[in-house]
């Protein structure tokens, strides 16, 4: 463990915070995925189950499950809509634009001179013209058409948060 | 090698629909979801397999929550040149903190998320960032999250 990472988990015992280091990059697809894991921690399998669910109920993981490459599984525009909404509105588009299936993350960020927009919703599609056409459509539903498009061109990295 | 989503039968569907928001955690989850699916564990872990050395399934694991755990986190973009796109991105992916790093079709072209569990570290390495690179650097962490759920339907 190295000096930076030791400051996390706080309300996780050191044994949540070896589970997740012990789980973080993947279990395996065997019968028994948690066996080793659990020789490790010197607890039972059904005490690991336990401990996951409650780490979730907690919100400390988002949940447990599969990370997808969606650029493999095809999806492989990737837009990056940033927007420039009022501060009095913000609320009620925040949420508005959260309703929308099509955006998997929906942020509000400052805004500064140099970069004038504090909203930020990601899109995902098989097309650029697919995620321009969701786009359109939340511009014309929440009446913002201060925006833009920002289209990802590489991965340069994808490796989920670790601790 | 890579396969289009057309491509994948009904089990391999079935599979990449459950596991990302339904995994069911047990002791024995392979198994739960070959019940589920109608399949055996034997196939389910051999298409898992198989998604996965396509890059299709990444891993199965915890998603982990930064500011659930006491963390704090951050999205970062810098205006690089063209010629030294592939150097910044090695200045930046060098940190273990450093979980997502996308080239964008922007003026501000690599975009990149870091999570850190205080915000010193967090800071330093957003300062670390920028005087390597001496490139202008917008640090834009969180104000609001309205919402996070991630699902590829296919």
């Amino acid at each position: 463990m190295s000096e930076q990472n030791r400051a996390w988990g706080s309300g996780m015992d050191e044994t949540d915070e070896k589970l997740i280091r012990l789980t973080q990059d993947g279990i395996e697809f065997t019968h028994a995925p948690f066996e080793k894991a659990a020789a490790e921690l010197g607890i039972s399998e059904e005490e690991i189950v336990r401990r996951l669910k409650r780490l979730t109920e907690e919100r400390k993981i988002r949940r447990f499950g599969a990370s997808i490459g969606h650029i493999a599984l095809g999806f492989t525009a990737n837009g990056m809509g940033v927007w420039d909404v009022p501060e009095d509105k913000i609320e009620e588009i925040g949420q508005k634009m959260a309703s929308f299936h099509e955006v998997s993350h929906c942020y509000r960020r400052p805004r500064s001179d140099e970069w004038p927009y504090n909203m930020y919703t990601m899109i995902h599609g098989r097309t650029t013209e697919e995620c321009l056409a969701v786009a359109e459509n939340i511009s014309t539903a929440v009446g913002i058409s201060e925006y833009k498009l920002v289209f990802s061109e590489r991965e340069l990295k994808k490796k989920g948060v670790r601790i | 090698m890579e396969r289009k989503t057309n491509e994948l039968d009904e089990i391999d569907r079935k599979l990449i629909n459950l596991i990302q928001l339904n995994f069911p955690v047990s002791v024995h989850p392979f198994e739960d979801i070959a019940a589920e699916i109608g399949s055996t564990e034997e196939i389910v872990t051999a298409k898992l397999a198989r998604l996965k050395k396509e890059g299709i399934v990444r891993r199965i694991g915890p998603i982990i929550n930064t500011r659930g755990i006491g963390g704090t986190n951050t999205l970062a973009a810098v205006k690089v040149p063209k010629d030294q796109i592939d150097k910044a991105a090695a200045v930046i992916n060098r940190y273990e903190e450093v979980s997502h790093n996308y080239l964008r079709n922007e003026e501000y072209n690599i975009w990149f998320t870091v999570s850190a569990p205080t915000q010193d570290r967090l800071d330093r390495i957003i300062s670390e960032i920028q005087t390597e690179l001496n490139c202008p650097l917008l640090d834009l962490p969180t104000i609001k999250q309205f919402k996070i759920q991630v699902n590829f339907h296919v």
